[in-house]
This record gives C-alpha cells, structure tokens and sequence, in this order.
C-alpha cells in the first residue's frame, strides 16, 4: 500500500531577501504566498497537481535554469528572487508569444470577463497590435459539445483541462496530441468534443485560464462574475449534496452559471447536472397558477393520447400541456386551497383517517419533509405517509435498523481515501454519484485497493483491481462464500467480533454450505476469484462498503444488505478512518427526509410510531393525539387505491406514475382515487389524475436544508424569485393543515428547522447560522468547534444489547425468474444526464441535448442475434405491459440481459417491472424481472 | 570488411572490432575477450565497481558530460525499492551517429555494459530505449539479448553470482525529445515523450517513479575496458577532467567524413584537417559545430583547441554529442540555421511555452530573413526572443533551438544583413 506520506519536517528559505520557514515539500509558490508574494502563472491552480508548464512563475534559485516555482520544492537554505528584471523581460515575452498568436475575441473575456492571459497582458502594459512576433496560421474553434465551447486559438496548453480530466474527475478525455507548435488540446483520439467520450462535466471549462473552454449560455449570456449576485448554495440533485454557487443575473430573475464551491463533501467538482441543469426552472411550462379540474373532465381518466394508449403525434418528450391543460381551469388560491382542505376531510370524516394518504419527496427540503409528515399524522390523523425512500434504499435501511440500530453510513464517502480496500457493490457510481465517484477513483489511483461488483461493468468498474461481473441477483450466494472463506482461512476479527457483535454462530453454521464453488454456479465467479477477493477483502487493514441500487432493489434487497453488514462487522470494519458502511443514497435529501420522519412506522429521527413513549412525546409536541399504528407504505398505498381502501391523497413533489413499479397497475390505482392533489413544479404525468394542482416553487426559489448521503446537513439558499403565483411548498402544507382544522404558522423556514431539530435528537444544535457555509454532520455536539461526527459507532452500536447483530441469510432467486416466453432479465436504473422521471432534466436544454430520447442497453451481441440494427428499436413485454425503445449495444450489459433507464414516459421502464415487495424493506424488485426482446420498426 | 575511414591516429578501444562481423555475435565477443570484465564486475563489491568508474573519470557521453560514476551513487543502496537502469539508445541529435555504430557492430559491449551497470546499482531491469528507426539494430540488438540469456549473462543468478537481471529491447516512435533522459523515462512508460521537471532527478523517481540510471550507449559501452584494466589505464588518454577515448561522428563538407575515436586531448583541428581530410577540394570551411547542432558553431578561427570537454568550452562551444558538422563556403548560415531550428520546432514536445510558441516564431522570422523579407530590427528580435527561451524551460530543447540562431548572428551577422540589406546571399555556389 503506498499512501503520500505526511512530513513534519520544516525547511528554512528566503525569498526576496526575507526568510521564511515552511513543511518540507511546499513549493516555491507556497511559500512565497506564505510572505503574501504573488507569483505570476497561467498553468498553476492550486486545485491541480502543479506541471510547470507554462514558465510565467519561473524565479531565480542561483541556477543556469530558471526553476518553475509552482513545482519547484523548497529546499534548506535556498535563495529565491522572485522577481528582477530578467525575470520580468522573460514574463514578457512569454506574454507576448503567447498574445501574439491569441484568439482575436476571447470568448472567456466576453463571457466571464476573467481571462487571466489578458489580464497579464493589462499588467505588462503588452497592446496586442504593437507585438512584432508573426502571426500564427490560425486554430480552429469547436462548438460540438452541447455544453462547452472550445476555442483551440485561445488555447495556451497549461494543461489544466487535462489535468482536471485526469485527475480531478478521472475521466481521461482530455490529453494532447501533436508536437511543438502542432500541439493542441484534444479530446479521446483527437475528435470534436462533441463525438467524444466526455461526460460534460465541466470540470475543464472550470480551471481554463483563457477562452478556450467556456461554459455555452444556457438561460441569458454568460456576464462576469462582479456583474452578478453570487449564491451560495447545494445541488439539487443526487444525495452527494455538492456545494454550488449559483451566479445570478437578478434583472433576468435567472441563474447564469453554476460553479462549484468548497466543500468536504465535494472539493469544488460537479457533474454535468449539477453544472449545466439548472435552468429547469426558468423553463416555460413551470405552473404559475393553482388548476382545478374542470367538471367535464370526470370521470377522471388519463388526459393525454399516450397514457390513452392512443398513438402519438410525434415519439418522445414530456407531457404534452395542448392535451392537458384543457382538462383544468384556472383557479385562486382561496379556492383551490379551500377545495383540497374540504375533500380531504371530508373523506377523512367519511371513510376515517386511514382513508387518507400522503407522499412527500425527497427533493424537498427538511423543513418540508417535516411539515408535511406533521400534517399526515396531527392532521390526517394516520401514518400513512411515505416517499420515494421506499423506492431505492428502504432495505438497505431496514437492514442497517435491524442489526446496528441506524439507518444512516457510518463514515462519509470522502473517507475512501484512507481505506486499504474499498467495494463498491450494485452501484453505477460513476452515473449516479458521479463526484462521490471521483473520490473513489481519487483513491483507487492512490493505492487504495478497489473492488467492484456488479451485474453490469459500468464506468466504476474500469477503475477497478477486482471486478467481479455477477449474475444478477446472486449477491448473497457471493457473499455468504466469501464470509465462508473469510472464516475457513480465519481472516475474521475476533476481537471485534467479541467485543461489538453477537449472533456469530448463527452465521458461521448457515455459511459453512457456501463453498466458493457452490456459489460459483450461481452468482458466475470463478471459486479461486471468490478466494481471492475475499482474501483481499479480509487482509485489509481497514475496508469501506459502498452499495446502491443493485443492492437494495430487489425481493432480497435487505437479505443483500444483511449480508453486506455481516462481512463488514466480520472483519471489524466500523468506527475508523477507512472503514464503514455506505449506501449511496439516491436523492439529494433522501437522508433528511427520512431523518424528519417521512416514513410510515417512524417519527422524526426514526422514532417508533409503535412506541408509545414516541407516541406521547409527539402528541405533546404537536398538541393532537397519534395513531399508534403505522402507516402504508408507498407500493401499498398504491395497492389501496386500487381496492378502493385509500381514498384521497395528497402528493408533494413525487411522480409514482413513472417512479412506481407496475406503472398500468399504478394509473389505474390513481385514477380510482376521490381525491388527488398534486403539488409540482410542473404538470406532471401524475398530475393528469389530479382534481387540484398546486403550483410550487423549485429548489433554486427558496430557503431549506438538504442531508446528504453522508449526513451533512447544508443549506439551500434562495437564488431567484418564483414564477407567477407559485408559493414555497410548505406554506402550502400550513395551509392545508390550517383550512383543515389545525392550525400552522411559521415565519419561515428557518422556524420550522428549529422545531425540528428540537424533536430530532440526531439534529440537536443545528442552526441556519451554523449550518453555512459548509454544513454540518449530524450528529455534530458541538456546532460552534465541530463539523461534526464522522466515524459512527467506534465503540459498539444504539442497538438494545450495544452490538452489531450478525443476521445469517439463505440465498433466494428473483420472484420472476427468466423463461421461455420471456427469457430476458431486466434492470432497470438510471444515466447520467437524467433525474429519475425526468421532471427537471428533460426541461434542461444541456441536459434534453445529451440524453434526449430513451434507450435501453444490451449486450451487443444479443443485438446481432436479434438482428437489430445499431440504434434500431425493439419491443420490450414483460407480464405487465409492452414498451418499444432505441437499443444501444453496451458490451458492459451481460448476455441475457436489458437495462431501461426509467426517466422517459413515452418508454417507461415502470410498466414492465414487477410490483413485488422484499418482505421487510417493503421495497420493489426494480432489479429483476423476466421480459422478452422483439425486433421493432420504429418507437410506438 | 574494414570499417571505412579508419586512421592511424585513431586510438580504438570502442570501435576496435567495428567492421568485423564476427565480432557481432557472442561467440566471436567472448574469442575477443567478451564478458571477462563481467565476471569480474560480479566479483567485485558494488561500491567497488563505481568507485572504479568514479575513478576513471568517465563522462556522460550522451552531450552532458555528467560524471557516471557520479551519477550511480546516486541510486539508493537499501535495495528497498524496485530500480532500474535505461541505456539512451535513442540517438538523434542532428549530426550524430556513433551510438547505432556501437550496437550494430559490438552489441555485446553494450550489453556487457548495461549488465555491469546495472549490478553496480543494484537494478532488477535494464532497458535499452532505442531509435524505433534503427529497424535493423534493433534485430541485432535482440539477437544479442537472446544469445546472452542462452549463456547466462541475464536473468536468474548470472553466473552463480546470486544476481538477477533482465534486460529489454524498447523501441521509440521517433520522437527526438524521447532521447532526453526523462523523456526517455515517460515514453518507455507509455506517455507522450514529454520531459519532466527535475527535481527529482531519475536517481530518485524515474521509470515508473522507481530509482533509475541513464546512461547513454557510449557511456556503458566503455563500462567494461574500465572494470577490466582500472581506472589508471584508462587514464592513459584524455586530460585530468577528459578522461579516456570519444567517437566523432564527422559529417557535413569534408572529404573522409565517419566516426573516428581519439583521446579526448586530441586537437579539434587535427580532427577535421588531418582524419577528416578538411573541406572538399577547393573549399573553404566556414565553421564547425562541435557536438550536434544544440552547441555553438565554431568559426575556422577557433579550431585549435583540444577535443576535450573543457578544451572545446574555453573555444566558445560544447562537446556535446560528438556530433561534428563542417560547414564550408558553399553554406548558406541563414538557410542552416533555420533547417536546424526547422527541426527543434518540429521536435518540441510542446510543453513548456517559450519551446513551443519561441521556437515556431524563430523559425518564422528566420524564414522571412532567407527570403529576403527580414527587416534589421529582426536580428535584436530573434536575440530576444531566443535569451528568452534559453534557461527557463524543463528541459534544454528550448536553449537547444536558441543556440544555433545567436551563435551564428554573433559570428555571421554579415550573412544575415546580406540577405536583409541586399536580398542576397553571400554563400559560394
């Protein structure tokens, strides 16, 4: 393992005549800046491991060559001039070399007003027409790529791009090609950047000093930063929570770039939708008005001709408002608000509370998530109140509940740094966490050991020492053998083992049938790779287990966790650096809105609705006696709808037509409904059901706190005003409550927080003020010195016994396994541009330009087989319905399988899944069902 | 067949054998004496065998002139990490040609070499990183890599010693900056053959950023003659800074041009007068370039001085390579300047900005000079431009390009007003 080594040694310089002492190691420009001298550099960004290419920052060491000060190491007793006129004539001319052959407009100068070669040319007094030096033959521009602009005549080749390609993001696009003047920038095998395998992250355009990469305009043009409100403020997609700063041009009331910002959780980096997918909220379908159904327009049914089953005008896109709208009219606050109080409880008087449900989201604030649990259960009157959690890691959680008493990772995925060895498992990481991902690749470049496992060999995978390509849904097989393995060659912890954990016999007698080569037959590894990794597994000195969807979502999925944890307190590796358990949780507030309660059997910081200690503590608090019982879950309030047992609903912010399993069982479970409130930012698929639309406001027009998958509470700042009347969500849920007999009022946002955090003791001293500019991590005992806790659980659990409970598992097929008349499995997931439904990124023009249409992935073989053309169409029918979609041949796709991303409506993957619940987790099998492949024509 | 040219006057300890073909083999290298300074190199302590090289003087004969006795110690003696040694086998410094000669005719003094090198500073590997376009010595080469592993000079325990060592034949894509050392280092590893910046040097992190040596052909070929007879014999020849015997490659306008070996204090006139028979009849030379076309040109006037590295520098040029280029009064210095900048700008790896952007503007105004579209204020502009490259890149390439264009404007400057003034060229066709 080599791992940089950390120095305590010091060195003793002097520069310019004044001595200063520094770490062994620190460059010349450090500690240069350490006296507050700046050097002059173009190639040089303190982000990025230092080149010395560009020469401007050379200073005279007393050598024959001028040393390059950005990467020169400071040695004892070294003179350093940093500046004379030697030094100066020589920035010059660099100057001048490169000026004299510079692109005539820069597009970062017109853009962003910072080009930093012009600058240096303000500061040397160069005018560009008065330079002797030829002018060069000219280089072209690039403008393939949706997002950046590439201008090769503004290119000096500092090699920052490459550099934060390479080794910020790891994605390895960028690189040089050609010799001497020849040389340039270029992208893959020296293609448009448009054509290449760039993931339009961004992270290039970000560290350019000049115009050759620049950010496209996406809402208005790009104007200099000190001409525009600068917001400090989060992602609003994935549960990585990076820390953004949103540029904001207040005239156009819109954001114009997005950068990155300091942060544990992200180090500046973003992906290309944190990057370039915020303009969904300016775009022109946002609802500004409240809508009530029109009185034609019942019986309620599907509006538009696609959910009709009726062929559509053109393939592809988002619902289509010319057939929507119509069915609704406009409406005031007043009566639309009054309408959705009195049918709610109306039904809540007829059929009894438990008639009533509520989906909150996860892409909705804290503040939110608690809100509108509190309405559900004071106000409702019943638990059922569920979200999108259920969807993607309620195994997981349930699972983590059961055996170390908490739902949430243990150590924050930056973390991997100091593993030995680190899994990731059923986690298209790369897609799906792409910035968690450049921390784990980060690490996997470093010496960290890293093994991936995954039905699928996706991005993660490359960067992998040990890929294990499983058959889909064989994980407990492979694991339970390696945990035989682990024991057999005695690479367990025993003291560990004897001081934290209990229930090992179980676990060691159900193992002991899990020879590597039984479990080779069914999970497809070799046994002596099964050995092996276990090995490597077992000899680490400390180990970190990051797991996603391809864990939780399925019949299994808590069984898969259970074993997941089972290896990890095996091996003893909780509560140091290094070591822990990630689950990579999917939105970006999945972790907060299921910490403020948004789950049917707990109350704010899973406390137990079944406990009536909760009970009364909640009762109290919120002044209304609780039901005892706890609440649906979201496929089985579903399944109420259907069977008539839940009557009205109201939806915050989710979409279950296309999110929830079975999606022909889930529109006629919606449209057997009373009662449907829908609020959105838009007019969603699940809105066509709706008797009231409520128009909210988006992530990017209000205040809020966000917890990321590793706990780090932060807070999203208001960028822009909301369009027409649209009002802050919560708001919204005080009206309700309000209208409907209970009275809510809070000033803001901020208020709500604190009541809280006062109900949470996870949350406890948490505060807007110390929340910025970083966050914090809950728990965090003392916010004033604190980031707060990030290694859980070094000394024993918050489990009845204080200890990890190994739980032994037995390995169980699918529900619907692959057959004759569907002998494919299907897998479903997401990509990289899109957001689950495709709400917001399909309204995102960057984001619509990549990804616009929906594809499904299999091995290309099978295509060839199919006889379908490259990009040809085919027809995929499970049990439960029939979708046709583009193919792409993905040599990563096993044989015998097909992965459809869910986020497209006109090919939603939800109507082939199967509906089938994991028995404690109450999660559906997402990951497996059998469908059948045909050859199609063209889309439906 | 006897090597063309050969010269009494030459003292042959490199090329002794070149022209014998039966020399080439293993057989007729060990009839020769062939690996006897092996066996006794791995009879001897490591610090022995580079304190002997230390001793001898011997200097880096790639164009440096690094002691390379020196340079081994440099490598760590701990044997904690993997090292490596990497013979600079890519020559293409304009002007030279004595390395390939080396290796097409006594592969296995090089070899033979390389094997001692590397057991002095404890290698595990040795690369020899050559010429992709010395197709043919490349086949030699390995031929001879295989003849000596059949006979147990390479690989597990060499004879009986305990040590082990493999060596492998790297070819280049012909890139001239690949022939820097760490250029070298970043090629063999599968990059762009883009130099690095130093520190560290090789001896601390070189191929893979493990400890590596490298040394050029000529270096390790004379590894075995100073382990065989000692430090003192080969002192016999040279000077007390200059030690031992050098190859020129002589080229350019002289009447008996090819790679003639004499001790280091042979005179530089002799040299081009007497073994190279001086210009063609009827002309005059006009200058010579000492040591590959990156040193200084040297005018007919300077040439009395020894061929040693600091009897060429008290001259105003450099040793360098070897590589000596006569021109005589048929030469045009402007178009000669600018055919050798032409190819330091085609040759810039591209990295550091004055390389890559100074040496594409000399060449251009050098190119506006020949054809007679140079104004006077060009000449204060290339000496700007070209002592603003020298001495601030990562690697000399950059000082390389400026050399020939300010030696020559200090020494021909009537040339270049010639050609600014009149549009015309003062070179006798």
């Amino acid at each position: 393992m080599i791992k940089r080594a950390k120095t305590t040694q010091t060195i003793t310089l002097t520069i310019d005549g004044r001595e200063v002492t520094v770490p062994a190691g620190t460059t010349i420009w450090d500690a240069a800046k350490e006296l507050g001298i700046e050097i002059p550099g173009l190639c040089h960004d303190p982000r990025l491991r230092p080149v010395g290419v560009c020469r401007m920052c050379v200073v005279d060491v007393g050598e024959r060559v001028l040393a390059a000060a950005c990467v020169r190491e400071v040695a004892d007793g070294m003179t350093v001039q940093t500046n004379s006129e030697k030094l100066e004539r020589c920035r010059r001319t660099l100057t001048e070399l490169l000026l004299s052959d510079y692109a005539t407009e820069s597009l970062r100068e017109q853009k962003t007003g910072d080009d930093a070669l012009l600058a240096l040319a303000r500061d040397y007094g160069i005018e560009r027409s008065a330079i002797e030096l030829p002018a060069g033959d000219g280089r072209p521009q690039d403008l393939s790529s949706p997002v950046i602009d590439v201008d090769h005549a503004a290119c000096i080749l500092c090699d920052r791009c490459i550099r934060a390609c390479d080794e910020v993001q790891h994605n390895n696009v960028i690189g040089r090609t050609g010799k001497g003047y020849g040389s340039r920038v270029s992208f893959d095998f020296n293609v448009p950047m448009g054509d290449s395998t760039c993931v339009a992250c961004g992270e290039c355009a970000a560290v350019c000093p000049t115009g050759a990469l620049t950010d496209k305009r996406l809402i208005v043009p790009i104007q200099p930063r000190n001409e525009l409100d600068s917001v400090q403020s989060v992602c609003p997609y994935c549960g990585v929570g990076c820390a953004i700063t949103y540029h904001v041009d207040r005239d156009a009331n819109a954001v114009v770039f997005a950068e990155g910002r300091e942060s544990p959780a992200s180090d500046s980096r973003l992906c290309v939708k944190g990057r370039y997918g915020f303009d969904y909220a300016k775009h022109p379908q946002r609802l500004t008005v409240p809508l009530i159904r029109r009185d034609d327009s019942y019986p309620k049914g599907p509006l538009s001709s696609a959910v009709k089953g009726e062929r559509r005008k053109k393939p592809g896109g988002l619902v289509d408002y010319d057939e929507v709208m119509p069915a609704f009219r406009e409406a005031t606050w007043e009566e639309a608000l009054d309408l959705a109080a009195n049918r709610l409880k109306e039904i809540k008087e007829k059929d009894g509370p438990s008639a009533l449900a509520g989906f909150g989201s996860a892409k909705c604030s804290n503040e939110e998530a608690y809100l509108f649990q509190k309405l559900v259960r004071a106000v409702f009157g019943t638990n059922n109140v569920d979200h999108c959690t259920r969807l993607c890691h309620a195994s997981s959680v349930a699972a983590l509940l059961e055996t170390i008493g908490s739902g949430a990772v243990t150590n924050v995925f930056a973390d991997v740094h100091n593993a030995d060895v680190a899994v990731v498992t059923g986690s298209n990481t790369t897609e799906n966490h792409p910035v968690a991902a450049t921390f784990i690749k980060d690490a996997a470049a470093d010496g960290t050991t890293l093994i991936v496992i995954d039905s699928r060999e996706t991005g993660i995978a490359r960067h992998a020492h040990h890929f294990l390509h499983i058959k889909a849904g064989s994980d407990v097989a492979l694991y339970n053998a390696m945990m035989h393995v682990l024991i057999e060659e005695d690479l367990v912890d025993h003291d560990y083992m004897r001081d934290f954990t209990e229930g090992f016999d179980g676990l060691r007698e159900l193992v002991k049938k899990y020879t590597p080569e039984m479990a080779q037959e069914i999970c497809g590894i070799p046994a002596d790779r099964i050995r092996e990794v276990a090995r490597v597994f077992g000899r680490a000195g400390s180990a970190l287990v990051f797991w996603g969807m391809g864990i939780s979502q399925h019949t299994t999925g808590t069984d898969n966790a259970r074993c997941l944890i089972s290896l990890v307190l095996l091996t003893g590796n909780v509560g140091r650096p290094g070591t822990g358990l990630h689950p990579l949780r999917g939105q970006n507030n999945v972790q907060g809105a299921s910490d403020a309660g948004l789950i049917p059997m707990v109350y704010p910081d899973y406390q137990k609705v079944a406990s009536p200690e909760s009970q009364k503590k909640f009762e109290e608090a919120w002044g209304v006696s609780l039901d005892p019982n706890p609440g649906l879950t979201v496929v089985e309030i579903i399944n109420g709808a259907l069977v008539g047992s839940i009557k009205g609903m109201y939806m915050m912010g989710e979409n279950p037509f296309l999110s929830d399993p079975n999606g022909n069982k889930v529109r006629k479970a919606l449209a057997n409904l009373e009662f449907l409130c829908v609020q959105d930012i838009f007019l969603t698929e699940t809105a066509e059901f709706a008797d009231v639309i409520l128009p909210a406001t988006s992530f990017f027009e209000k205040y809020g706190t966000y917890t990321n998958s590793d706990r780090r509470v932060q807070v999203g700042q208001k960028a822009i005003e909301p369009p027409g009347q649209a009002r802050f969500d919560w708001e919204l849920v005080c009206e309700i409550a309000t209208r409907m007999g209970y009275s809510m009022s809070y000033k803001s946002a901020e208020e709500i927080f604190a009541e809280f955090t006062s109900l949470a003791p996870s949350y406890s001293g948490l505060d807007y003020e110390n929340l910025k500019p970083a966050g914090k991590l809950w728990p965090c005992p003392d916010p004033a010195t604190s980031d707060g806790v990030q290694l859980l659980f070094g000394d024993g659990f918050p489990t009845e016994s204080g200890r990890g409970k190994f739980v032994p598992v037995d390995y169980q097929p699918a529900a619907e396994l692959p057959d004759d008349e569907y002998p494919f499995i299907l897998n479903t997931g997401r990509i990289l541009e899109h957001w689950h439904t495709g709400t917001m990124t399909r309204r995102s023009k960057a984001l619509d330009a990549i990804e616009p249409e929906a594809a499904c992935q299999m091995n290309p073989d099978d295509l060839t087989e199919l006889g379908v053309d490259p990009d040809g169409y085919v027809k995929l029918s499970t049990r439960r319905g029939t979708i046709t979609l583009r193919a792409r041949g993905t040599p990563g796709v096993a044989r015998g399988n097909v992965f459809v991303p869910f986020h497209f409506r006109e090919a939603s993957a939800n109507i082939l899944t199967n509906d089938v619940l994991d028995p404690f987790g109450k999660i559906p099998e997402f990951k497996f069902c059998a469908v059948k492949v045909e050859k199609a024509g063209s889309a439906a | 067949m006897a090597y063309p040219y050969e010269h009494p006057r030459e003292e042959r300890m490199l090329s002794r054998y070149f022209g014998e073909v039966d020399a080439i083999g293993i057989d007729g290298w060990i009839e020769r004496g062939g690996y006897t300074a092996l066996e006794k190199a791995l009879g001897t302590a490591q610090d022995d065998v580079i304190q002997v090289v230390k001793d001898s003087g011997l200097r880096g004969r790639g164009g440096a002139g690094f002691p390379a006795g020196l340079k081994w110690s440099f490598m760590p003696k701990d044997g904690k990490a993997p090292s490596y040694v990497a013979c600079n086998a890519d020559e293409s410094e304009p002007g030279t040609f004595k390395d390939r000669e080396l290796m097409r005719w006594t592969p296995h003094q090089v070899i033979e070499g390389i094997i001692i090198a590397s057991y002095a500073v404890r290698a595990q590997h040795a690369y020899i990183y050559i010429r992709g376009e010395f197709v043919d010595i490349v086949r030699v080469l390995n031929g001879a890599v295989v003849e000596a592993y059949e006979r147990g000079y390479l690989g597990m325990n060499i004879l009986g010693s305990g040590y082990d060592l493999d060596l492998t034949v790297h070819t280049g894509a012909g890139a001239y900056i690949a022939g820097e050392e760490t250029g070298l280092l970043n090629s063999l590893e599968g990059r762009r053959a883009e130099p690095r910046v130093k520190p560290p040097f090789p001896a601390q992190k070189g191929a893979f950023g493990m400890p590596t040596t490298v040394n050029n052909v000529e270096t390790l070929a004379s590894v075995p003659h100073i382990v065989l007879n000692g430090a003192d014999w080969y002192r016999q020849w040279g000077t007390e800074k200059s030690p031992g015997t050098k190859l020129f490659s002589c080229c350019g306008h002289l009447q008996r041009p090819g790679n003639y070996e004499v001790p280091l204090d042979f005179s530089l006139k002799e040299l081009v007068y007497d073994l190279c028979g001086g210009p063609p009849e009827g002309r005059e030379l006009l200058g010579v370039i000492p040591g590959g076309s990156s040193v200084p040109i040297l005018t007919v006037d300077e040439l009395d001085c020894e061929v040693s590295y600091e009897g060429i520098e008290a001259a105003g040029s450099f040793l360098g390579s070897g590589g000596l280029i006569a021109m005589d009064d048929s030469t045009c210095m402007v178009r000669a300047v600018r055919r050798m900048v032409e190819f330091y700008a085609h040759e810039s790896c591209g990295q550091c900005t004055p390389c890559r952007e100074g040496t594409s503007w000399l060449t251009k105004i050098l190119r506006r000079i020949e054809r007679g579209d140079g104004r006077e204020e060009d000449i204060p502009l290339l000496l700007d431009v070209g002592s603003n490259m020298a001495g601030s890149t990562i690697c000399p390439l950059s000082d390389s390009a400026a050399v020939p264009v300010v030696s020559s404007i200090q020494k021909f400057e009537d040339e270049y007003m010639a050609h600014i003034r009149d549009g015309s060229c003062t070179a006798k066709r």
